[in-house]
């Protein structure tokens, strides 16, 4: 007979979480958690419990525990997830495995150093290039709502690096610049404010930039904040290619 | 980062997810794209001398023919389709501050497909 929900309730939750301590191990190892069922708590709460009542020496990065700060992605039963967002009721009474984001080196237990991705994000100047500077006695530059939705999608970013965590490309080849800072840079050559996208193009249509995409999709379909990085570098393929066959046929560009 | 623990992807990493083994399967289709575009041009290359492939013609005229044409029917359907349902996502318009329907775009290339391979089969049936 199926168990009914007041039996299943009773059943701990299972966490078999990665652990890796660097000062006194080589080699990871998974260690398995039993803790009290609660309906609504999430993956990050069932963390939390361990951490202030199981063992204090689990660490793990969390802020907001509202899906904003982009902290606390970690691999759940093999997806990059925001545990703050996956609750356990999901999985629950099957065991929950928890590993560090992946594609990423692992720092300590569940901390993923992402300092490769904050030397990289910068080198696509994600910021407002003006084609026209003027200064601001002069006021603001107006844009349309029409202006604004053809990029905003791709602005919604919290940097919590689930795309570079399902992005294949990204874990055979660090290098790439992958999908959250190209879709950065597809978003201000979009704003109608704009007129960085040659400058950008150096960076973005290099080696390691757009053209390194094949297209795998799988960023798009983990990111919590729909921001499409996978449309975002088709569109920058699209529109950069454009660019080179004009450059190509109409003189001086 | 000496002292951090590095994962490294193996071989077999596009078997581990559905949504890798389906990106695998659209690129490897292309093999099968490129392989019956090459076959099919020499064919017509040699078209006015059809007795020196007549040979090939019968070969191709059994069931070990039919099952290969099969094959590459399906590797050709799944690509083509997998293929334009992905344009949308590059392919974005604007009219009036609002985004062209993603299945316009895609229908556009679906009918593109129709009337192109109805010209072809004109062509050749006629």
């Amino acid at each position: 007979m199926a168990p009914t929900d007041s039996d299943l309730s009773g059943r701990p939750v299972v966490m078999d979480v990665f652990r890796f301590l660097p000062d006194e191990e080589t080699e990871p190892r998974f260690q398995r958690y039993e803790i009290p069922y609660r309906d609504d708590d999430v993956v990050l709460d069932a963390l939390n419990h361990i951490k202030a009542e199981v063992d204090a020496t689990l660490s793990f990065r969390w802020a907001c525990r509202m899906g904003v700060c982009g902290s606390c992605g970690m691999m759940v039963n093999g997806e990059p997830r925001l545990t703050c967002e996956t609750f356990v009721n999901e999985f629950h009474p099957e065991p929950i495995r928890i590993e560090p984001l992946a594609h990423f080196p692992v720092a300590r237990d569940l901390v993923i150093n992402m300092e490769n991705f904050m030397d990289t994000l910068p080198t696509v100047k994600p910021w407002l290039m003006p084609a026209d500077p003027k200064p601001i006695e002069e006021g603001e530059f107006l844009q349309s709502p029409g202006e604004l939705a053809t990029y905003k999608r791709f602005s919604m970013c919290i940097n919590c690096m689930l795309c570079y965590s399902a992005c294949p490309v990204y874990g055979l080849d660090e290098t790439f610049i992958g999908p959250a800072a190209l879709a950065l840079a597809q978003r201000y050559n979009l704003d109608s404010r704009d007129g960085g996208k040659a400058e950008r193009a150096n960076v973005v249509t290099s080696h390691e930039g757009i053209w390194e995409c094949t297209y795998v999709g799988d960023c798009t379909r983990v990111c919590p904040k729909e921001v499409d990085p996978a449309g975002a570098i088709q569109m920058a393929k699209l529109s950069y290619a454009t660019d080179w066959v004009k450059s190509m046929l109409l003189p001086g560009g | 980062m000496d002292r951090h623990y590095v994962r490294k992807l193996p071989a077999t990493w596009w078997l581990r997810k559905r949504t890798y083994l389906v990106f695998m399967l659209r690129e490897l289709t292309s093999v099968f794209v490129v392989a019956y575009a090459l076959f099919l041009m020499v064919v017509i290359w040699r078209a006015d001398d059809p007795g020196s492939f007549s040979g090939l013609f019968d070969a191709l005229d059994s069931p070990v023919g039919l099952v290969l044409h099969a094959i590459v029917l399906a590797a050709l359907l799944f690509h083509s389709i997998t293929w334009i349902n992905l344009t949308p996502k590059v392919l974005v318009l604007w009219r009036d501050d609002e985004q062209v329907d993603p299945r316009l775009i895609a229908g556009a290339n679906y009918l593109g497909w129709v009337v192109a391979s109805a010209v072809l089969a004109w062509l050749v049936l006629k």
